[in-house]
């Protein structure tokens, strides 16, 4: 037998034939574990992705094989590395294009509060300009502690009801960032 | 090395229809174009798949090295090196160590410099891994990079047990190591010398005389010496070209006068060219890491670091436990033992050229001015001017065989 | 190492810039110069195409502020003889707030950035520079962040406040 591990199924009411669970449940474990990630690598710790996604630590097994470049097609954001000030446009306008659900993982110091560079010329931290849901410590995080980061937002991405993102209080964190959404 | 086998890189465009050439758009590339490996934008102006003129515009992660330096003690500065080109972090380390021991005045044992010489060639194995594997992948094949890339991680598992980190290794003091490196280090360094042949050589079998990666990289942004000088190029480029300058020969440091290495050199100064001289300089790095470990069997075991209290931090048991110990670690870290009032220039080879540190001290904790020198800076200024009359997907390649390092391109 | 000595090069600049430059230093074998902004580019042009000397190589400029000196900044350039294997430092002081020197840009392409770096950290303008723009921090950027005086974190941070750091 082959030793592949399958996902474990959400708890349900089973009997012959049948199987009843939560749409929600069903249908965050498809998420978790297909999250395309979008990698916004600018320095070190992108480097340190590259070593995730090759042969050694192969990010692949937790269904994050395509590196989405669009960020249409993108449900997780990883921005790894520092980003200037003359960055957080960008990074803004990347995370705007991305397309309900979507996520943000920090990597790195960096990324997360400015790390070493507490300068006049770094964001200190994204969470400054976009929602993030999991922040990966590190400076660079190991290739280990990146799969930890995922896996982690693999548990929210799995517990996440379906209407999130229709309710008054995401919305009003989207606002908080300066992103208006329509209706 | 290679003949100029296809005819893109003039300027001259290949269509003569010239009513269809008459619409030029803008071509924003990047700044998270994925085909560029990092943060560099070129706004182009495109006459279909052939571009005109192009603009780059830098600084997007810029993050102010040469002011925080300004506020930091020498021995802080180090974990700022690592984040210049931090995909060979341990050769800035190590410069940044030898421009302060210049300023010191301190003499290392033989044995130190032959170990930092080993940490400096790995790491620009691992560099040109990064660089000639990912111009594999952007040729179109990923077979070549993935058997590489393991062996990077075993560079990296090197430097994991020497220094206790990966990629932003701080490896090493001003005055030497920190600690000795241990059995397996060695160990493991050995099997590295002994394995890694046969995956560079089935690399090399893998493109090396490929037509389609020759098609691709052959006469493509060919640059003659006399350009590649007059924009300041240095490192693995230039020598590309054909001027063999290289610093580990022109200005020996740590020891590497005593070492018997050639230094690769190409004709066309084009991709191809480039590719040839990293690969034939990580078969040279190969050889020095092997005479290094010879000479290290002959030296007195044991030392890691000069005899320079003033200087090297003790180790944490002795600041611990020993009054002698404890007032130089106080004095070391706050900066209360006075540099001399100088200024120098010292450089060593990085992986991308020639990595350079002017130091002014003005006799306090903390440089009064720092300058690094970052090949990447200044060899990607080319990029641009370079690129009119190219075809994209080649501009592109040229991006890869450049190896601009963005970390080190914004400071 | 070096196949021509610091006496050779200062004898070849002596005769013609005698006295329009003096010899600061030579420390650590590294001969540096120091002359004016008037005569700098006869002198860069001089070591670059001078077929004994050949400093064809433009390692590098930068600046460095003196804020307590009458001249306040310091334009650095380093040269490198190729052939020769030897080096020489540049030092051109100059004065005011917005201090102007020429640029090396019509000698070596290669100052296009160095000289664009050193404009957007220092404000040193380079008279005849094709594209004097910042290159490094945000072109709406007003202040030249590498002077003494400004700061080196962003003034403008809330969060980080003196109770948190028991201050």
């Amino acid at each position: 037998m082959s030793d592949i591990k399958l996902a474990e199924a959400p708890p349900g009411i089973q009997g012959s034939g049948f199987f009843a669970t939560s749409l929600d449940k069903v249908i965050g474990l498809a998420r978790a574990n297909s999250l395309w990630p979008l990698p916004f690598a600018t320095s070190c710790c992108g480097i340190e992705f590259m070593a995730t996604m090759a042969a050694t630590y192969d990010a692949g097994r937790f269904g994050m094989e395509r590196n989405s470049f669009s960020p249409r097609q993108a449900d997780m954001l990883m921005v790894m590395g520092t980003i200037a000030k003359k960055m957080a446009p960008v990074l803004r306008q990347v995370y705007s294009q991305m397309a309900e659900p979507r996520w943000v993982i920090a990597v790195g110091a960096c990324a997360s509060s400015g790390g070493i560079f507490d300068t006049y010329s770094v964001l200190q931290g994204i969470d400054e300009i976009i929602p993030v849901d999991v922040y990966v410590p590190g400076c660079p995080p190991r290739p280990e502690a990146i799969l930890d980061g995922v896996m982690q937002l693999q548990e929210i991405v799995k517990n996440e009801s379906l209407n999130r993102r229709q309710t008054p209080e995401y919305k009003a964190l989207l606002e908080k960032y300066g992103f208006h959404t329509n209706g | 090395m290679s003949n100029s086998v296809s005819k893109t890189s003039n300027n001259k465009p290949i269509y003569a229809d010239k009513e269809l050439q008459e619409e030029l758009f803008t071509l924003n590339l990047g700044p998270t174009h994925p085909a560029t490996h990092g943060v560099f934008q070129n706004v182009l102006q495109v006459d279909g798949e052939r571009i005109v003129s192009g603009v780059s515009t830098i600084g997007y992660i810029h993050r102010a090295f040469e002011k925080i330096a300004e506020r930091r003690a020498y021995y802080q500065i180090t974990t700022l090196t690592d984040r210049l080109n931090y995909c060979s972090a341990p050769i800035n380390n190590m410069g940044w160590h030898m421009t302060v021991e210049k300023l010191l005045d301190i003499e290392l044992p033989k044995r130190v410099q032959y170990m930092r010489v080993i940490v400096m060639e790995l790491s620009r194995i691992a560099d040109h891994i990064i660089c000639n594997g990912i111009l594999g992948v952007d040729t179109g094949t990923f077979a070549g990079f993935i058997p590489m890339m393991i062996k990077r991680e075993f560079i990296y598992e090197i430097f994991e047990e020497i220094c206790g980190a990966r990629l932003t290794t701080n490896i090493g003091r001003i005055g030497g190591f920190e600690r000795d490196f241990n059995g397996v280090a060695f160990a493991k360094i050995r099997q590295f010398v002994k394995e890694f042949p046969a995956v560079l050589k089935e690399f090399e079998a893998l493109l090396e005389r490929n037509r389609i990666f020759i098609e691709r990289t052959a006469g493509v942004a060919a640059v003659d010496a006399e350009t590649a000088l007059n924009y300041s190029w240095s490192g693995p480029i230039l020598r590309a070209t054909g001027i063999d300058y290289d610093v580990r020969a022109n200005e020996p440091y740590s020891s590497y006068e005593e070492f018997d290495f050639e230094i690769p050199v190409g004709t066309n100064g084009d991709v191809y060219d480039r590719f040839l001289v990293r690969n034939h300089e990580m078969w040279q790095s190969l050889r020095i890491i092997e005479q290094a470990l010879a000479k290290i069997e002959k030296e007195p075991k044991g030392i890691f670091h000069a005899d320079v209290p003033d200087f090297y931090l003790p180790p944490k048991e002795q600041v611990y436990n020993n009054m002698e110990a404890l007032i130089y670690h106080f004095k070391i870290v706050m900066g209360e033992i006075d540099a001399p009032k100088k200024e120098l220039y010292h450089c060593v080879e990085g992986a991308n050229g020639e990595l350079g540190f002017y130091l002014i001290s003005d006799g306090g904790r903390s440089p009064y001015r720092l300058h690094f020198r970052r090949p990447s800076f200044i060899n990607y200024q080319m990029y641009a001017p370079m690129s009119s009359g190219m075809l994209l997907s080649d501009a592109i390649i040229n991006m890869s065989s450049l190896n601009i390092i963005a970390g080190e391109l914004d400071a | 190492m070096a196949k021509l000595s610091n006496e050779r090069v200062v004898e070849c600049l002596n005769k013609r810039f005698e006295g329009r430059f003096s010899q600061l230093e030579e420390a650590y074998g590294l001969l540096t110069i120091e002359t004016n902004k008037e005569d700098i580019l006869d002198v860069l042009e001089l070591l670059k195409t001078d077929e004994e000397l050949q400093f064809i190589y433009l390692t590098d400029i930068t600046a460095v502020h003196y804020p307590e000196l009458p001249k306040e900044f310091a334009v650095v350039y380093h040269l490198h003889s190729l052939v020769n294997n030897i080096r020489i430092r540049i030092k051109v002081f100059l004065e005011g707030t917005y201090p102007a020197i020429p640029t090396a840009t019509v000698l070596w392409k290669g100052a296009n950035w160095m000289e664009r770096e050193t404009y957007d950290f220092y404000g040193i303008q380079f008279v005849g520079h094709p594209d004097l723009r910042r290159i490094l921090n945000m072109d709406d950027m007003e202040a030249f962040p590498m002077r003494k005086e400004h700061p080196l974190e962003d003034p403008n941070r809330v969060d980080k406040k003196d109770y948190f750091f028991g201050r």
